[in-house]
């Protein structure tokens, strides 16, 4: 639904977006995940036809996005980062507005509008201005606004920066409905590792205008390795563990045992038939931060590609673009 | 698909005139402008000067209405800057209308704008017994809507091209004034040196002002359909000029 290749953006010496290649599939939810100013809102903003690429190519729904932008345009529905509805105009004003700007007979208009509206849980608040709704009403509106004209594809932008949790909760709910109701294509960007966790099928790390690393969450938090297995048992013999080259550390906390474990989702069962019974196990799996940081953080930078360990998944692919 | 691209346009105009209406303050602002003009400097300065046979506060009418067009119209389409800064004007520029009727759509808001701040005018004109005839009324109308058209379209280009809140500054004094000040709205213009009846001649305004003499006052220099004609091309001039830059927006 979305690919791209080469995509370079370039504002006088610095270069926003950096040869960017990305090919989403229909039906996905993808997830551009990225410290701030790492090109995630160029990127959105030359995929949505608002600025012109300084190089390579995008299409989005089959449609190039230099050539074809009108094709582009009715293909699109956009949150934008920045509020974007108008105060002074009523929700149902606003939503009206947007139907007319995308050229929707007044029968069908009426209709979508009030599913919509539904959908987002605003019907009894539509007729009032605006400026009286709170921050996770406008996100909603928004996203009912984004909806209207039924787009292939939607680009969030930050969806639930500055909103409270419950109401992050509940933006999270309407797209996965989009995703999984309306059959929309996603591209979203953030940088809450959970959002991006909870509602991406993959996910882009990207930072300085390239993607580092691609995958889905899971992929991408079993191949940076370090996951902790905590085991009781009473009497715990250490040297039952050798041999075993997943086993990165050990150590030891009262009746803890805490294991630094390799990819601990497939070889948990190995690990626990090597130490038989035991009183409880707990396993925490690495975290998209720790993804996150890894690739975006300073760490990485400073060291290069080389991280230390081998143990790459199979199905991730692994851009080693450093700079420098 | 001429009758989607006006269901666009109408959508943008609906939605600034409901703004217009519903953002108070800037009504009133804009209304009491011209009051203090016509009141304060018109009556003040009236009271010793006579111009071309008639009072100050009727000689400087049709200028003072020429004023609040000018500064309506220019402030109307910078205030695009804005819109631009918070991401509103987003939403639009990713519709499927294209820019050139958005650019249309935005105009004819300003237009409208100005329409009606000029009927507070008009009301005024009446106690002020400005003597204006049906058709006098009917041609202001049409210098009206020139010069509205005109000022709205060179506003949305210095909003379309310029980025930050401080160029209204610059615009206010490198543009609006000047367009104002040479315009002739406050004094004839034969009583300027030459050199400097030399940048009348270029100014838009000069005409509109002219124009709106001969329509309320029967006081114009040039013909009715001279100042008309020349609004007009000034008129496409900005609007192309306009358009240019709203279709530019976004390819930088």
């Amino acid at each position: 639904m979305i690919n791209t290749s080469k995509l370079t953006k370039k504002f006088g010496d610095f270069t926003a977006v950096d040869k960017l290649g990305l090919d989403v599939a229909k039906g996905e939810v993808f997830g551009l995940l990225g410290p701030n100013g790492a090109g995630k809102t160029t990127t959105i903003s030359m995929l949505i036809t608002l600025v012109e690429p300084t190089s390579g190519t995008a299409t989005v729904n089959g449609f190039d996005i230099v050539t074809q932008k009108s094709d582009v345009r009715k293909s699109i529905g956009i949150v934008f980062q920045e509020p974007s509805v108008d105060d002074l105009l009523t929700g149902r004003e606003n939503l009206e507005m947007h139907a007319k700007l995308y050229c929707m007979p007044r029968e069908i208009r009426k209709k979508r509008i009030r599913e919509a509206l539904e959908l987002v849980e605003l019907t009894e608040r539509a007729d009032s201005f605006v400026k009286t709704y709170s921050g996770g009403m406008r996100r909603r509106l928004e996203l009912a606004r984004g909806l209207l004209h039924r787009p292939k594809v939607m680009f969030l932008d930050e969806p639930t920066l500055g909103l409270d949790p419950q109401t992050r909760e509940h933006i999270w709910m309407f797209i996965r409905k989009l995703n999984k109701e309306e059959k929309m294509t996603i591209l979203l960007t953030t940088h809450y590792m959970e959002e991006a966790d909870t509602l991406c099928d993959r996910i882009g790390v990207i930072d300085s205008g390239k993607i580092r690393v691609l995958g889905t969450p899971k992929e991408l938090k079993r191949a940076i390795g370090g996951d902790t297995v905590v085991i009781r048992k009473k009497g715990f013999d250490r040297k039952k563990l050798r041999g075993l080259s997943f086993v990165k550390s050990i150590a030891q906390n009262g009746s803890e045992t805490i294991l630094g474990v390799q990819d601990a989702h497939s070889n948990l069962q190995k690990l626990l038939a090597r130490i038989g019974p035991i009183d409880s196990v707990e396993v925490r799996e690495a975290s998209l931060t720790d993804v996150f940081l890894k690739y975006t953080g300073k760490k990485f930078r400073d060291e290069g590609e080389d991280g230390g360990e081998g143990g790459w998944g199979n199905r991730v692919m692994h851009q080693s673009n450093v700079r420098g | 698909m001429v009758m989607n691209e006006l269901e666009g346009i109408y959508a943008i105009w609906l939605r600034e005139v409901k703004i217009y209406f519903r953002e108070k303050e800037r009504f009133v602002a804009s209304v009491v402008s011209p009051l203090l003009w016509i009141f304060g400097f018109g009556a003040g300065l009236g009271a010793t000067v006579a111009i071309a046979g008639v009072n100050y506060q009727t000689y400087v009418f049709p200028g003072i209405m020429v004023m609040t067009v000018l500064f309506t119209s220019v402030f109307y389409g910078l205030y695009v800057i804005w819109d631009r800064k918070l991401d509103f004007l987003k939403e639009v520029m990713v519709s499927p209308l294209s820019r050139r009727w958005v650019f249309v759509g935005k105009m004819l808001g300003g237009v409208s704008d100005a329409f009606i701040q000029s009927m507070v005018l008009f009301i005024i004109a009446l106690v002020l017994q400005i003597p204006l005839t049906p058709a006098g009324f009917v041609a202001s109308l049409v210098v009206i809507f020139l010069t509205a058209a005109c000022m709205t379209s060179i506003g949305l280009f210095f909003g379309a091209i310029l980025s930050s809140m401080e160029s209204f500054q610059l615009v206010s004094n490198f543009v609006v004034w000047p367009l104002f000040l040479f315009s002739g709205a406050l004094f004839p213009i034969s009583n300027l040196p030459s050199w400097l009846q030399v940048l009348t001649f270029i100014d838009p305004l000069t005409y509109a002002v002219d124009a709106l003499r001969g329509t309320m006052l029967g006081t114009g220099v040039f013909s009715f359909g001279l100042d008309a004609g020349v609004l007009m091309v000034f008129c496409v001039l900005a609007i192309g000029i306009g358009s240019w830059a709203f279709e530019r927006m976004g390819k930088l």
